[in-house]
């Protein structure tokens, strides 16, 4: 690999397989013509930072509650965790993408539901349909997750095939539309508690795990979200993640480079969903209950408001605009029910002062290649 | 037709009452320029998006080599080697010029649903491309953000995005809009050498340029072409001079 075309600052001499000496040795335009990766490094360290400490603190604060017997926050942090992975789907379709779905409760009420109804199921020993293929309840975890992961891409799909064929302010209202009418559907479906919602009574469980366990189930919810970026972070490196970035960006240009962009698009919204819908299960473990309200408008609302928060199209975005929510949430909302007031400045704020969200302020501004 | 590289064969298309591109039938072949020059409102985009794809003719059909692609999709004709510029240049402004130009590379070996290596360090993008870029003198600037470049720079990005695709036939939509003479005259140049690898259908307004470059010029008026030959035969028609170069002293 020493003839490689450059792709970073270590060397931006052309390529030299074939002895082009017409070519010069080195780019002469000075920093712009330097490869990305320089101004890259000269953030790494902020940035890099940053998203450590984030990271960390996260997984080290509920730890410390824990020995010291404050099951309160561990849970909390738990929240966290699944609100930020949850976002983090979004962030794949709205940042990533340019898909602004205003409709993610969905799946986040699918997976939860699926949840819900699986734990419902197996503690009642009865089946979830008999017709035409019988399919009994369960409570282990993983058959829980593959099920809302699976669903929520379904429909992901069907909702996905028909939104992405509008754009912009359209798009946005029949996401919603589709979202409400599972909503309105979850609220009248009287078998799984309609409007009040459905518990459960026992914690779905792993094999060798104890997951009723509040540090475990925070644990395991940490790496839920670490995976949901990792799987994120990976995928907008690949050639999937350079048509969807060409999609976003000028999807003209991606047609004319001979990639559809409705497909590409279509993929990444049914993977948004599917993580969103993982999110959601856990969500409904944690609390030990799902109910119609995870499937409003506000909840869609919510996730948008983490993500701008956060900063759109940021790894880091969702996480960042999740601490500060649930936080803002708890503890103001402890001290008054007016808490939103101030989310309101927060966000305010956020869009008039810092456009790249709490990471573009906290870790500087993101370059593209 | 079996040298033709782009063929148009009557083509209707209308909108409402306006008869926007009425019977035309025209061909590109191996090593030429073919020019379609035309004044305003003659039906020359409407014309392009019928040959690009993003307008599908009433009646009519359209071949590249030998395969129809009237009813396919843009980046279907893409694929099968149509490469086209705009009038006005339509790239990925925030990303480099490399990402640009890699995009047709990506979408010519397999399609884009691959998941999991990554394009900064794939070879087998970032080769060809930065071929495509040297070839349009530009790969100095492989790493730029595109909003960074000149206007002449950008244009000569579109191109290498179009040969990125290794074309059969290119497609070029008033390349020279809005260049200065200088570059104008660099980007002359580069066409020239460019036509005896892929064949040009050239849309252009500037004149001086077309007139260089062109080995055979259509005249499109109204939606039909009323004149065609090589630049001689154009200057001389008395149709052409009338309607489109204004000269009615003819």
């Amino acid at each position: 690999m020493t003839n490689n075309i450059p792709t970073s600052a270590v060397s931006s001499k052309p390529t030299s397989n074939s002895a082009r000496a017409s070519m010069p040795k080195h780019s002469h335009s000075g920093g712009s013509g330097a490869a990305p990766a320089n101004q890259a490094d000269s953030h790494f360290g902020r940035k890099g930072l940053v998203q450590i400490a984030l990271l960390g603190l996260l997984l080290l604060l509920p730890v410390a509650a824990y020995f010291f017997g404050h099951l309160y926050y561990v849970n909390l942090a738990s929240r966290i965790t699944i609100i930020a992975m949850a976002a983090v789907g979004l962030n794949l379709a709205i940042g990533y993408g340019g898909m602004v779905s205003f409709g993610h409760a969905a799946y986040f009420g699918l997976g939860g539901y699926v949840a819900g109804i699986s734990a419902y199921h197996a503690f009642d020993f009865t089946p979830f349909m008999t017709w035409p293929i019988s399919i009994p309840g369960s409570d282990s975890l993983l058959v829980v997750w593959l099920a809302a992961a699976l669903l929520c891409a379904l429909l992901a799909l069907a909702i996905g095939a028909i939104s992405l064929r509008t754009t912009g302010v359209y798009f946005i209202m029949i996401t919603l539309a589709f979202a409400q009418m599972i909503y309105y559907f979850a609220n009248s479906w009287p078998t799984y508690g309609g409007e009040d919602g459905l518990p459960i009574y026992i914690r779905n469980s792993l094999p060798l795990v104890d997951t009723t366990n509040a540090l475990t189930y925070f644990l395991i919810c940490f790496g839920g979200l670490v995976m949901a970026m990792a799987v994120t972070s990976r995928l907008m490196k690949s050639r999937f993640g350079a048509a969807l970035t060409m999609a976003r960006l000028n999807d003209v240009r991606l047609a004319t480079a001979g990639v559809s962009p409705y497909p590409v698009r279509l993929v990444a919204f049914v993977i948004s969903a599917a993580i969103t819908g993982l999110a959601g299960a856990l969500y409904a473990d944690l609390n030990g209950f799902v109910s119609p309200s995870v499937l409003s408008w506000h909840f869609s609302g919510e996730l948008m408001v983490i993500v701008i928060l956060g900063g759109v199209g940021r790894l880091y975005g969702p996480l960042a605009g999740a601490i500060l929510f649930v936080m803002m949430e708890t503890f103001l909302g402890g001290i008054t029910q007016y808490w939103q007031l101030f989310l309101g400045l927060v966000l305010l704020g956020v869009v008039l002062f810092a456009k790249h969200g709490i990471m573009g302020w906290l870790a500087g501004r993101e370059r593209n290649e | 037709m079996s040298d033709s590289v782009l063929s148009l064969q009557n083509l209707h298309k209308r909108f409402g009452a306006l008869q926007a591109t009425n019977d035309v039938s025209l061909d590109l072949k191996r090593g030429e320029i073919h020019a379609l020059i035309g004044p305003n409102g003659a039906g020359k985009s409407t014309l392009i998006g019928q040959i690009a794809g993003n307008i599908r003719p009433d009646e009519g059909h359209v071949y590249l080599a030998d395969t129809e692609i009237t009813g396919m999709s843009i980046a279907q004709r893409a694929r099968l080697g149509l490469g086209r510029s705009f009038q006005v240049s339509s790239l990925a402004e925030p990303l480099s010029v490399m990402r640009n130009v890699m995009m047709g590379v990506q979408a010519l070996q397999s399609h884009s649903f691959r998941f999991w290596r990554p394009v900064a360090s794939d070879q087998r993008l970032l080769e060809p491309a930065y071929e495509a870029l040297e070839r349009m003198q530009l790969s100095h600037r492989a790493w730029t953000p595109v909003f960074e470049l000149s206007h002449g720079e950008r244009r000569q990005v579109e191109v290498a995005c179009a040969l990125a695709l290794k074309p059969r036939a290119l497609l070029l939509d008033e390349p020279m809009a809005g260049l200065g003479p200088e570059g104008s005259a660099k980007l002359t140049e580069l066409l020239e050498a460019l036509k005896l690898e892929v064949p040009i259908l050239l849309i252009e307004h500037d004149m001086e340029a077309v007139f260089r470059l062109a080995d055979r010029i259509s005249v499109l008026v109204s939606g039909s072409v009323i004149a065609h030959g090589d630049s001689e035969a154009i200057k001389q028609d008395p149709l052409v001079r009338e309607a489109y170069l204004g000269d009615s002293d003819a």
